[in-house]
């Protein structure tokens, strides 16, 4: 076993996992955020994307010990409980950006790591190719890219980063 | 995947210890290829030596007339490094082609390097501009480094530390993506050297990444894509699969080189 210790949506913390633990079964499985979701195990999909110190990763694809000493946000991170949903949450919501759900935390936090590297305006093009490693087999995507120009923007007018 | 001790070294001769002490050992950096295969249990490592911790491994400068990646450089961080930039562009772009977004956040140029995928987009680049690979026991040119399909010259306690590319006078890298893995169906790097043109080819090779010399020879005298005009890549030695046959790479390749020469004249 190996001890790691982590901030995950601010919180501080501790446990001991076996090395082999993949960050998304240790967010999953001990600490029971259960937003962050497997889709395909192959890295492929990015139905598990997460923030690891600011940037978005596929926390399939990452060891539980090799984010020791460093900072996790998922999708429950993104807006307190009960208080008004994140702008990039809140324009999937508004533009029907999600029809089953199960990619949309991925879709949501890449959106979110995408707006930090690009900015508040962004075109269709660079939406689409950003959205190379996330995989949605229900909407088509359109108004996956209708949400993200919109949440893109709302981001620019709301304290939530 | 099977169980591991895992192991965080803080400096290079560390990790080169750990790998001389415990037998099958791996390094891992990004893990962005070796966990999928350990997932799949096409690998097993009883120890994996990480990689990430060592200060100083993953730095990018201006060394004299070269530019110095580290080995743990990420492929977003060459994409959007203003020396890069600068320095070689193309090679910045090639960066920037590689999978996805989350994927450049945690793969490295030593990781993609060491596992010398055919389909590798950086391995036409090293070759094209004929970078030297350090490790931490000596230097290689990519023509002794790379020895074939996920193989290179790298005994198994040699760590790559950096890659020293000379900085060409015009290059440019032109992929054409595997629509599904978005890996290089075939990639093309041309670059023009202060003494010669060198161009190399991924992707399509089926002893991996390769030169094209009668390219050089035409492009060394007259770097223009109309010097191309009727030099045509055989298929032997190409790849055949389900997502083109040897005869579509050895076209492509024509097709591209032209491109990246225009490219690299800023006519594209
Ligand atoms: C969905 C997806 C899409 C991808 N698309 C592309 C693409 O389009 N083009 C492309 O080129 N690649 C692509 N890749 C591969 C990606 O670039 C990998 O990150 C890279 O090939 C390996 O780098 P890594 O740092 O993750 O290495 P790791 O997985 O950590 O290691 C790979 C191998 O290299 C060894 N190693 C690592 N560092 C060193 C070192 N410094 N010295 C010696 N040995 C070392 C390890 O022991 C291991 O055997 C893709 C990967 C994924 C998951
Ligand atoms: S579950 Fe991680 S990429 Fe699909
Ligand atoms: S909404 Fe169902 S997978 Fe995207």
């Amino acid at each position: 076993m190996a001890k790691i210790s982590l901030i995950v949506n601010g919180n501080p913390v501790t446990a001991n996992v076996d090395p082999r633990t993949l960050l998304v079964q240790f967010l999953r499985e001990n600490l029971r955020l259960t937003g962050t979701h497997v889709g395909c195990d192959t890295s492929q999909c990015g139905a598990c994307v997460v923030h690891l110190d600011g940037k978005a990763v596929k926390s399939c694809t990452t060891l539980a010990v090799m984010a020791d000493g460093h900072e996790v946000r998922t999708i429950e991170g993104l807006a307190a409980d009960g208080a008004p949903l994140h702008p990039m949450q809140e324009a999937f919501r508004e533009n029907h950006g999600l029809q089953c759900g199960f990619c949309t935390p991925g879709m949501i936090m890449t959106a979110v790591d995408l707006v930090h590297r690009k900015g508040h305006d962004l075109g269709d093009h660079t939406i689409r190719e950003e959205l190379e490693g996330n995989l949605c087999r229900c909407t088509g995507y359109q108004n996956i890219v209708l949400s993200i120009a919109a949440g893109a923007k709302a981001m620019a007018n709301s304290d939530l980063a | 995947m099977y169980e591991f001790k895992y192991h965080r070294p803080a400096t290079v001769r560390q990790a080169a210890n750990l790998l001389l002490k415990n037998e099958d050992a791996k390094l891992i950096a990004g893990g962005h290829t070796l966990l999928p295969v350990m997932k799949q249990r096409l690998a097993s490592p009883p120890h994996l030596v990480d990689l990430s911790h060592i200060d100083g491994l993953g730095g990018i400068e201006i060394k004299g007339r070269s530019l110095v990646i580290g080995a743990t450089a990420k492929h977003a961080e060459v994409a959007t490094s203003a020396i890069v930039g600068e320095a070689l562009p193309a090679l910045a772009e090639l960066a920037s082609l590689i999978g996805d977004p989350a994927v450049r956040h945690k793969g490295t140029i030593g990781g993609s390097l060491a596992n010398n995928d055919p389909t590798a987009d950086y391995p036409a680049a090293v070759m094209a501009l004929g970078a030297t690979i350090v490790t931490n026991k000596r230097r290689l040119k990519p023509e002794e480094f790379f020895q074939g399909l996920f193989t290179t010259a790298l005994e198994p306690d040699e760590i790559i530390t950096k890659v020293m590319f000379p900085i060409a006078k015009k290059a440019a890298y032109i992929k054409f993506r595997n629509q599904a893995s978005r890996y290089a169906l075939v990639g093309v790097f041309v670059a023009k050297r202060p003494s010669d043109v060198r161009f190399a080819v991924t992707g399509a090779g089926a002893d991996g990444v390769f030169r094209v010399t009668a390219f050089e020879e035409a492009l060394s005298k007259r770097f223009n894509s109309k010097a191309l005009d009727g030099i045509h890549v055989h298929a032997e030695g190409l790849n055949s699969d389900l997502h083109g046959s040897a005869e579509y790479r050895a076209h492509l390749i024509g097709v591209l080189a032209k491109r990246a020469v225009d490219a690299a004249n800023g006519k594209a």
